[in-house]
């Protein structure tokens, strides 16, 4: 999946997976070339996306619905 | 009639007060609740039971001589007078001596709850779940007008903003808590889609707490269908609630600090993973680096270059082998050939004509003469003898066989 349509969490999990597998070596070069990308734009992506995060706060209300609200800093 | 102003009525209460003798030397017995310590010394709380609660005082002096400081909760037996309290027009019981009472009200129904609870298994250990490493969406349980809820957005929106939070506001305190919280746990879990849920209160006085001690709301902390998280109250309350929650935090910040991972840290290992890769990836290109050179000098081992290099070489020392064989072949066939010579010398024709004898040939055919038809009268011929040759020609004349 494209890095930009991952969530955190799936990004991160992805990422850890990948650094686990290089660092065990035994790839050809065309692989760790590959996963060593992935791995750059999955870290680009996870670390920009803390970035941009802002926290969304919504409130439940009677009816069952959550209404977006301003968060209480 | 008569027109008072309020210090002289007040100064007239407390005179009625200080009058009575049921007032000035009194017993008392109830639960301490919201003991608070000043840094003046003195002590302020109140003592209640189920019916009513009464404000008390106990100076510095006396303080220094209490044998126990009781906890909210505890039921103690006072000793005093009541008098008032005329700056703000209330009543209060002065303390100069404490005793523990028989375990008050409030602390016997939570050890029956707690009890109860424990024999169901609603506080076991095995019961508790893990809390989600990344929650996407946070539900939150709590007062939107308390400070707990501004803590828990702050902690949150500076530590993980990624994560959503979704609030089902309910009162904290008093009658309807309870069932507004019990509420509130249920419409996050059937609509909330969330991964976790908080339940926070800011700190307040035993009986301020007191909606989570109780049994319907530790009830639906434990039917939760994700992990709950209790931050009520200071590090020192526990409630019902909190030892049946998947985790208790000693207040509503640090359960939003559990709840979430820290996004300095993530960064932090972002950065760390990024180095780890750069690292295993250079680690990979080194070693392929070196077997590609292994590789290129094997190559050139056994390129056809150095093939004909080495076969270049070894023909030139078979040729030299091979001329030194014909050298060898040739001396031995000369020295050979010398004997032969040697031995030839004896046999040769031309010992023949030194000693006096002649060859006679035709001219120009040069066939050797050896019978007297092959020399016809007139027949040319050549005739050597052992220093040379001369022509001749054969005569008439008798001809015949003779014996030399």
């Amino acid at each position: 999946m494209p890095e930009e349509e991952l969530t955190f969490e799936a990004g991160y999990a992805e990422l850890e997976r990948l650094v686990a597998r290089l660092q065990q070596g035994g790839l050809s070069i065309e692989e760790s070339m590959a996963l060593f990308e992935r791995g750059m734009a999955l870290a680009r992506r996870c670390a920009q996306q803390l970035d941009e995060a802002e926290l969304r706060v919504r409130q439940l209300m009677a009816d069952g619905q959550a209404r977006e609200i301003e968060p209480e800093t | 009639m008569h027109i008072y102003r309020v210090g002289q009525i007040t100064s007239y209460i407390k005179g009625l007060f200080e009058a009575d003798d049921v007032l000035q030397d009194l017993w008392l017995e109830g639960e301490v609740s919201n003991w608070r310590a000043y840094p003046s010394g003195h002590v302020y709380f109140t003592l209640k039971d189920a019916e009513a609660a009464i404000n008390c005082v106990i100076w510095r002096t006396y303080v220094a001589g209490l044998e126990f400081r009781p906890c909210d909760g505890d039921g103690v037996l006072a000793h005093g007078y009541i008098s008032v309290y005329e700056g703000r027009g209330t009543y209060q019981f002065y303390v100069d001596h404490l005793e523990r009472a028989g375990a008050g009200l409030w602390a016997l129904e939570f050890e029956r709850l707690k009890r109860k609870l424990q024999a169901e298994g609603l506080l076991d250990g095995a019961r508790k779940r893990p809390l989600p490493r990344f929650p996407r969406r946070l539900g939150v349980v709590t007062s939107p007008a308390g400070a707990a809820w501004r803590d828990i957005c702050r902690v949150l929106s500076r530590r993980y903003p990624l994560v959503e939070v979704v609030l089902a506001p309910t009162k904290v305190q008093g009658e309807e808590a309870p069932v507004q919280i019990v509420n509130a746990l249920q419409s996050l879990a059937r609509c909330g889609d969330v991964d976790a849920i908080i339940v926070a209160r800011g700190g307040g006085s035993a009986e301020d707490l007191w909606a989570f001690n109780d049994e319907r709301v530790a009830r639906a902390i434990a039917a939760s269908p994700v992990p709950v998280i209790t931050g009520v109250g200071h590090e020192t309350d526990v409630t019902i609630a909190d030892l049946v929650a998947d985790l208790r935090a000693p207040t509503p910040s640090a359960a939003a600090e559990m709840a979430v991972p820290n996004s300095e840290e993530l960064r932090e290992s972002l950065s760390q993973a990024v180095v780890t890769m750069a690292a295993a990836i250079r680690a990979t290109l080194a070693n392929a680096r070196a077997r590609l050179e292994r590789e290129r000098a094997a190559l050139h081992r056994a390129s056809p270059l150095s093939w004909v290099n080495r076969e270049r070489q070894r023909l030139d020392e078979r040729v030299r082998a091979l001329c030194m064989a014909m050298e060898n072949d040739l001396e031995l066939r000369r020295v050979r050939l010398q004997g032969l010579e040697g031995q030839l010398q004896p046999l040769s024709p031309q010992a023949t004509l030194e000693r006096g004898y002649a060859l006679v040939q035709t001219a120009p055919a040069r066939r050797v003469v050896r019978s007297v038809r092959e020399a016809p009268p007139g027949q040319a011929l050549t005739i050597r003898v052992a220093d040379g040759q001369f022509p001749a020609r054969a005569e008439e004349g008798p001809r015949g066989p003779q014996t030399v």
